[in-house]
């Protein structure tokens, strides 16, 4: 169980949050990529082996969204969400 | 290759055990093979070796990381069966478990395969109707499911005494799929190993490859290792959890994302379970080792992960449901837990094909590819020998994703 | 023979309160204080187990939770197997027996295997049992293997119970070290949770006659504690186990037996700022032929009887040892009235301040012991120079070995912090944390107390490493780890076989792999392994350490949670009525309790389902609607949003007006279906699928937070802010019209996917004009607190039609009969919306909207698609197994499509079917086929609705 920084309600347990998967680069315009691009953007997610960005959905709390950096070997959130207190 | 029998070990016994041969030898690494395996795990091993014997190739490396047979094939709950949906899967999981039952013989190495039968409890009407679509589909292909009742269901697995018609998720019936087993994960990748190297295939161990070379022609060249680089025409990849860390050296981009997935032992028991017991609407499965432990699954955790760990909340909910049906095993107790991390799809199915950087092959979004192995290695090979993919494997290649044609095959493990 | 062994005096024992206990079939006396294991010493019970693959005798071995050797099943109310003999507190009518041995440990008819041991050494069954085949001889082997018998039922009374807690500093382990950091960190003033799985602080000063500061030590112990339990912000737990250090500092402690009879066990979830570790260390057995005979023990173990429990394990004592811990414990002895035949010590060298401890008794520096004389108790031992040769024996009944101490690294390793192997303590130590952790005392290298408390009094350690006794002609097995009967010849076999790797080593001879998880034992396997390789131990390392440090309870772990805790439900202000009108309630998804169908006496659930089928095609019928998800938007921006997330155009409805509309997600995939309705300029109503809420829920608040955090759009669930009745059927005016209504129930003032705000008897309501049945509709939404006296109202006034309330099953008849499609059936992740013939909600106007490209890209391929189409059995009342698959002739072959529902209509008087089929559209009125198992059903290939196809009805 992580403790995850929310930006409104401090850290709190994993079990309060759903998973929103790591952070994609922006949605192209659809109408104006290329077939392999567009298939990229849809089925290829950033996996690194370190530190990813990802977002956390505080369901069980404030409803926020909130984005982390947290490293995929350790766990640990090498960055907290801006306005995390 | 000196033959394992009963002989052979009353032989051996007179002489003190001394006259036994290395399972594998040690190789000075080459600078140049015909082809890689970068992982000895099941997959990498597989490969390997049929590469070797129906192939007649044999100048084949595999590059290990760490010690053989150390993936995630030393971390999975050994199920095999052939129970999956859609008519890319079955077939390939029918080849499999022919494959793994006749492999204590192929192999002269006892594989312990014991063809003990799975047995679905299902809880909802949903998953009554989804196992249903699978019981007639895999007919066609010769995989067996069955429905029985939930008082056979209780009699055959005399420890499930929840449920009950006035529990949360009262049973409703059982799936009986006789084609399921389960058999010793060691053996599997110690018996590959050893009728690899028993036909010319070299396998080194505590070689991590660093980096994939590819050549100015933009085939794939060789790899960068620990101890330095080696060529090589054809280099397959069968690192799970770790694929996209390698291809991503060739600037590779593949849909895949590396997750955690658990399993824990009880301490060891005398025989209670005799067949492979799979909850589906609870979110567990289980099975009794011949050691008397009972080696029990779950759910995957969220996000992803390299750290092989146990996040105790999934872990506590996967027990919690156990012990909703099985209320007795509260005075069992836990004896170890482990985690291990492997690569999913984007459409949960594995991928295995030649990518884009030509020569350079995957294995990968195994997900239960424990059961895999025999079939997943023998495909595999095909491709990388003749150049065209296996029937078994069409459906399973990169080459969907350009039409986003996904083989959505859902319930491969029992995820919530 | 009444504890022959007990001391007159001494031990943290109560002489005046006798305990009664059974072991094996046969009744002794022990003391309150006293562990199973002590009583059993105490009592002279010498053979106590046998073990695991050669059925050879043991006896106990340790005194804690590293015991290897005697593994004891609880009977009666404390039923519970494998447990070691150390662990297990004595109480009144305790009855125990050892695992894994019939009928007796002292005659064991698995002892044969101890005659063909030769036949079987590590990993024989590789090698063996494959002919004819596995299966012949599995039976048996499990059979043979497991240890304690399978717990039969759950505990009888008592249960479970969770809790949570946050710390400043959690500090595992009461001993010296642990009480030194809890009086610095409490003393700080920060929250302290301080946990020691014994019964009773002190760790090993319990053990051990230490002074500090010139004082008992336990007298120091006693005024830590008391300090300690005066503070308001440190919790202190005994019988509490810190078995698991997961990522964030989340520490798992199992408490037993916390203080209240009816709580079993407790399970704590701890998050901690910082860890301390101070978890001591373990002492390790000796390696030589016979080192498992019963009467073989750890020297601190044989100290621990003495002083702790007044026992003396024997009459005549040797020590064997590589180090100086040993002569202290011979001293405790001596000071006992021990006899203590001699220490025999592998170093040539012994430090003079050891030898000061024990004048008077023979010390042989240099020496080992190479084999013992006995099979069930312990008679004499031999020894002989290290390096071999003229041995003689000694005569002794109890044996103490100390191959030294291993740092009780667990939980530091847990962390994933690193270990590095030091060469003056000749063991693994924390070295690297990589999280907030520290290790302190033992647990740290510092194996005295001199360097834990100031003025504690202690030898000074030293060491010179033996992983074990190399002389040769030992002719009996010299054991690494005693559970799981590996010896040193196991590990030179995987060793020459290849299996290398120390991981390979264990999992090829199972060394280290029992309940006890080799603490005693490991280190001497990487010890043998780095001596028959040549290597130093830091290369060979040690093999991964994983929770939990000690056994626990899955009660324990699962708490309280089971049931409906784990899988909470929903249900309505409808349900009791359900239950009392004879409802047979299902599991509906998304965690609902719904009602399947409504039964009368006698009747067959397809005799149920006709009945409501034609109330509501006939009459008029009623629903409870209540957990299709609903939400309400509001905000300037709604209309462009809900273009963007549904295929169909909104922004072009009206106030009052709905719309049916589809989601995908960006893959192209369907995501949901549902309506959205206008319900002003900038309020709208949006419903999902029942079992889609949440999953839209999340869909939506991600866009609006993470990609259009601009626009003015906020979301709010109302799915439980509105209940409803939806009354259907051609009767449902009439109803409506006897309830009372003010909104005008005209076609032409209130029409198809509209909603009026008004009230219906008596009561605000918000009613919708949608249809999932084909029929004439009224959604009648209402507060909660209205419901049921609504729903009651509506069976009161649509009684003179004959009302029926509508169960799920039915709904599923009738929204087939009508080809509107469900998520769960025809919508299986293959299929898109021209598959399903709804080309025409794909807005084509809209340059962009979710999954659109995808869609288009995925239908570019060409080549036939599984399309949606209607089927007719050509045997009228011939049922098709939903999820049927359709062959090419019916030939067993790949399928060509597949059955998604199948049900009896009312309305066609004969089974009716939906299905996926390659090219379908192309095909009507042609033949498919269905296969089963060993029939073919030929089906004529149809239009997919089979009832009112213009929708004339649900629009009148």
């Amino acid at each position: 169980m992580l403790l995850i920084p929310c930006p409104f309600c401090g850290a709190r347990t994993e079990s309060e949050f759903a998973f929103g998967g790591p952070v994609k680069p922006d949605r192209p315009d659809p109408n104006a990529v290329s077939d392999e691009a567009w298939v990229e953007y849809v089925t290829v997610v950033p996996n690194p082996y370190g530190p990813v960005q990802e977002r956390w959905w505080h369901v069980r709390g404030c409803g926020t969204w909130l984005t982390i950096w947290r490293d995929t070997r350790t766990h640990e959130i090498v960055e907290a969400p801006d306005d995390a207190g | 290759m000196q033959r394992y029998s009963i002989l052979s070990l009353a032989k051996n016994a007179l002489s003190g055990h001394r006259g036994w041969q290395p399972a594998w030898r040690s190789h000075p690494l080459k600078d140049r093979y015909e082809v890689i395996v970068i992982g000895a795990g099941g997959h990498g091993l597989a490969t390997a070796y049929y590469l070797a014997r129906e192939f007649g190739i044999t100048d084949v490396a595999v590059l290990e990381r760490g010690w053989l047979g150390g993936g995630n094939i030393a971390r999975n709950t050994v199920t095999i069966r052939s129970n999956y949906l859609r008519d890319e899967s079955i077939p390939f999981y029918v080849k499999s478990v022919a494959l793994y039952e006749g492999l204590t013989r192929e192999l002269n190495f006892n594989m312990m395969h014991s063809k003990r039968t799975m047995i679905d409890v299902v809880q909802t009407w949903p998953k009554l109707r989804d196992l249903r679509r699978r019981q007639l589909g895999m007919d066609i292909y010769g995989s067996t499911y069955e429905r029985i009742t939930t008082e056979e269901v209780r009699r055959r697995i005399p420890a499930l005494t929840g449920g009950g018609p006035d529990a949360r998720l009262p049973i409703i019936c059982g799936m009986v799929h006789t084609d399921a087993g389960v058999n010793r994960h060691d053996a599997v990748a110690w018996g590959y190993a050893r009728a690899a190297d028993a036909r010319g295939v070299e396998i080194h161990q505590q070689t991590p490859v660093t980096a994939l070379i590819r050549g100015a022609n933009g085939r794939i060249a060789g790899v960068e290792t620990s101890r330095g680089t080696v060529k090589a025409g054809k280099v397959v990849v069968a690192v799970s959890g770790h694929t996209t860390t390698l291809t991503e050296t060739v600037g590779l981009k593949l849909p895949l994302r590396t997750m955690n997935l658990t399993a824990f032992v009880s301490e060891p028991v005398k025989p209670l379970v005799d067949v492979i017991v799979n909850c589906p609407d609870s979110g567990f499965y289980f099975s009794q080792s011949d050691k008397g432990e009972m080696v029990i699954g779950g759910a995957p955790d969220q996000g992803q992960s390299f750290r092989r760990d146990i996040k105790q909340h999934v872990f506590e909910d996967t027990v919690t449901a156990m012990l909703s049906l099985f209320p007795s095993f509260k005075k069992l107790k836990l004896m170890r837990q482990w985690g291990g991390h492997l690569d999913i799809a984007h459409d949960a199915s594995p991928i295995m094909d030649e990518t884009d950087v030509p020569g350079l092959f995957v294995t990968a979004g195994w997900w239960g590819g424990y059961k895999a192995i025999p079939a997943g290695g023998l495909t595999l090979a095909h491709l990388v020998a003749k150049g065209v993919p296996h029937p078994l494997m069409a459906p399973f290649t990169i080459k969907r994703f350009r039409h986003l044609d996904f083989v959505m095959e859902t319930g491969t493990t029992t995820a919530r | 023979m009444t504890q022959v062994n007990r001391r007159s005096q001494g031990g943290r024992i109560d002489r005046s309160r006798p305990v009664r206990f059974t072991f094996n079939g046969t009744g002794y006396e022990g003391y309150e204080g006293d562990t199973l294991a002590s009583a059993l010493l105490a009592n002279g019970v010498r053979v106590t187990a046998r073990s695991f693959k050669y059925h050879r005798p043991r006896g106990i071995v340790s005194h804690g939770p590293e015991e290897p050797a005697t593994l004891v099943e609880l009977d009666g109310e404390d039923a519970s197997g494998n447990r070691p003999v150390t662990t297990v507190p004595l109480k009144e009518g305790l009855s125990a027996r050892s695992v894994n041995c019939w009928p007796s440990p002292g005659f064991d008819l698995g002892g044969v295997n101890q005659l063909i041991s030769r036949f079987i050494p590590a990993g024989f069954y590789y090698k063996t049992f494959k002919w004819p085949d596995w299966h012949v001889y599995e039976p048996s082997i499990r059979r043979a293997a497991g240890l304690a018998g399978a717990p039969a039922r759950p505990p009888s009374s008592g249960h479970f119970e969770a809790r949570h807690a946050h710390a400043d500093v959690l500090i595992a382990g009461a001993g010296p070290a642990g009480l030194m950091a809890a009086l610095a960190v409490g003393r700080a003033g920060k929250r302290v949770f301080l946990a020691d799985e014994g019964p009773e602080a002190g760790g090993s000063l319990l053990n051990r006659n230490l002074t500090i500061g010139g004082r008992p030590a336990m007298g120091w112990v006693a005024e830590v504690l008391a300090e300690l339990s005066g503070m308001e912000n440190v919790t202190h737990l005994q019988n509490a186990t810190v078995w698991a250090y997961r990522e964030h500092n989340l520490m798992i402690v199992n408490e037993r037996a916390p203080g209240r009879d009816s709580i079993l066990e407790r399970n704590w979830r701890v998050r901690a700022g910082e860890v301390v570790i101070a978890t001591g260390a373990t002492e390790r057995t000796m390696v030589f032929g016979g080192n498992d005979r019963p009467g073989v023990m750890l020297a601190s173990s044989v100290q621990a009887y003495v002083n702790r429990w007044g026992v003396v394990p024997g009459r005549r004592v040797v020590l064997f040892a590589n180090n100086n811990s040993v002569y202290a414990v011979a001293a405790d002895l001596v000071a006992a009235d021990v006899d203590v035949a001699a220490i025999v010590d592998s170093r040539d060298d012994v430090p003079q301040v050891a030898l000061d401890l024990v004048p008077g008794v023979e010390v042989h520096k240099g020496a080992v012991v190479s084999g013992v004389k006995g099979r069930k108790a312990l008679r004499a031992v031999k020894v002989e120079p290290r390096t071999g040769g003229g041995g003689a024996f000694i005569d002794c009944d109890l044996l103490g070995c100390s191959g030294g101490w291993s740092p009780t690294v667990h939980l530091w390793s847990q962390s994933r912090s690193t270990l590095t192997y030091d060469e003056a303590l000749a063991a693994f130590l924390p070295d690297t944390a990589v999280q907030p952790c520290r290790a302190v005392g033992a647990a740290a290298g510092e194996l005295t107390l001199d360097r834990i408390v100031e003025g504690g009094a202690d030898l000074p350690y030293a060491i010179e490493p033996l992983w074990r006794v190399d002389v040769p002609g030992q002719r009996d097995k010299a054991f690494l780890d005693l559970q799981n009967d590996v010896s040193v010849s196991d590990v030179q076999l995987a060793l020459r076989e290849g299996y290398s790797n120390v991981e390979h080593v264990k999992r090829y001879t199972t060394g280290g792999m029992g309940i006890d998880q080799g603490k005693t034992g490991n280190i001497n396997i990487i010890g043998t392994v780095a001596m028959e390789q040549g290597v130093p131990l830091q290369d060979v390392g040690t093999t991964t350490f994983r929770s939990p440090y000690t056994p626990v309870s899955f009660g324990a772990i699962g708490g309280l949670r089971e049931e409906s805790i784990l899988f909470p439900y929903r249900h309505t202000p409808v349900t009791q009525w359900n239950k009392d009108n004879g409802a047979v309630m299902y599991e509906a998804g998304a965690r609902w309790r719904r009602p399947g169908y409504f039964p009368k006496a006698g009747e067959g659930l397809q005799e149920v389902v006709n009945r409501e089928c034609h109330a509501v095609r006939d009459g008029v019928g009623v629903y409870d609607g209540s957990p299709l998800g609903t939400f309400e938007l509001k905000g300037r921006d709604v209309p462009k949003f809900l273009d963007f997330i549904y295929t169909n155009v909104m922004s072009s409805l009206t106030p009052g007006n709905g719309r049916y509309g589809l989601m995908l997600s960006d893959d192209g995939l369907i995501l949901d279906d549902g309506v959205a309705f206008r319900l002003d300029e900038h309020r709208w109503m949006v419903s999902t699928s029942t079992g889609h809420a949440d999953a839209v829920n999340m869909h939506i608040e991600e866009l609006l937070q993470t990609r259009f955090p601009d626009w003015q759009v906020m979301i709010t669930t109302v799915t439980s802010q509105w209940n409803n009745a939806t009354i259907c059927g051609p009767k449902s005016r009439e109803v409506m019209e006897a309830l009372g209504t003010d909104i005008d129930l005209s076609p032409e003032a209130f029409p198809f996917m509209s909603f009026r705000d008004g009230t219906v008897a008596g009561l605000p309501a918000r009613v919708v004009r949608v249809s999932f049945t084909g029929e004439l509709s009224y959604e009648v939404n209402v507060a909660p607190r209205h419901m049921a006296e609504l729903w009651d109202k509506v069976m009161a006034a649509g009684a003179p039609h004959g009302i029926l309330p509508v169960g799920s099953e039915s709904s599923h008849v009738l929204r087939v009969e009508k080809g509107f499609l469900s998520l769960g059936h025809e919508v299986d992740g293959t299929v898109d919306a021209y598959d399903l013939g709804m080309g025409w909600i794909m807005s084509r106007k809209k340059p962009d909207y979710m999954g659109k490209r995808s869609v288009l890209l995925r239908r570019d391929r060409g080549g036939d698609r599984r399309e949606l189409v209607g089927i007719l059995p050509e045997d009228p009342n011939r049922q098709i197994p939903e999820g049927s698959p359709l062959t090419p002739g019916g030939r067993k072959e790949a399928t060509e499509g597949v059955v998604t529902a199948c049900v009896w209509s009312v309305i066609q008087d004969r089974w009716v079917g939906l299905a996926l089929l390659k090219g379908g559209r192309a095909r009507h009125g042609e033949t498919a086929h269905v296969r089963l198992k060993d029939d073919v059903i030929p089906v004529k290939i149809t239009n997919p609705v089979f009832h009112d196809p213009d929708g004339v009805r649900l629009r009148s």
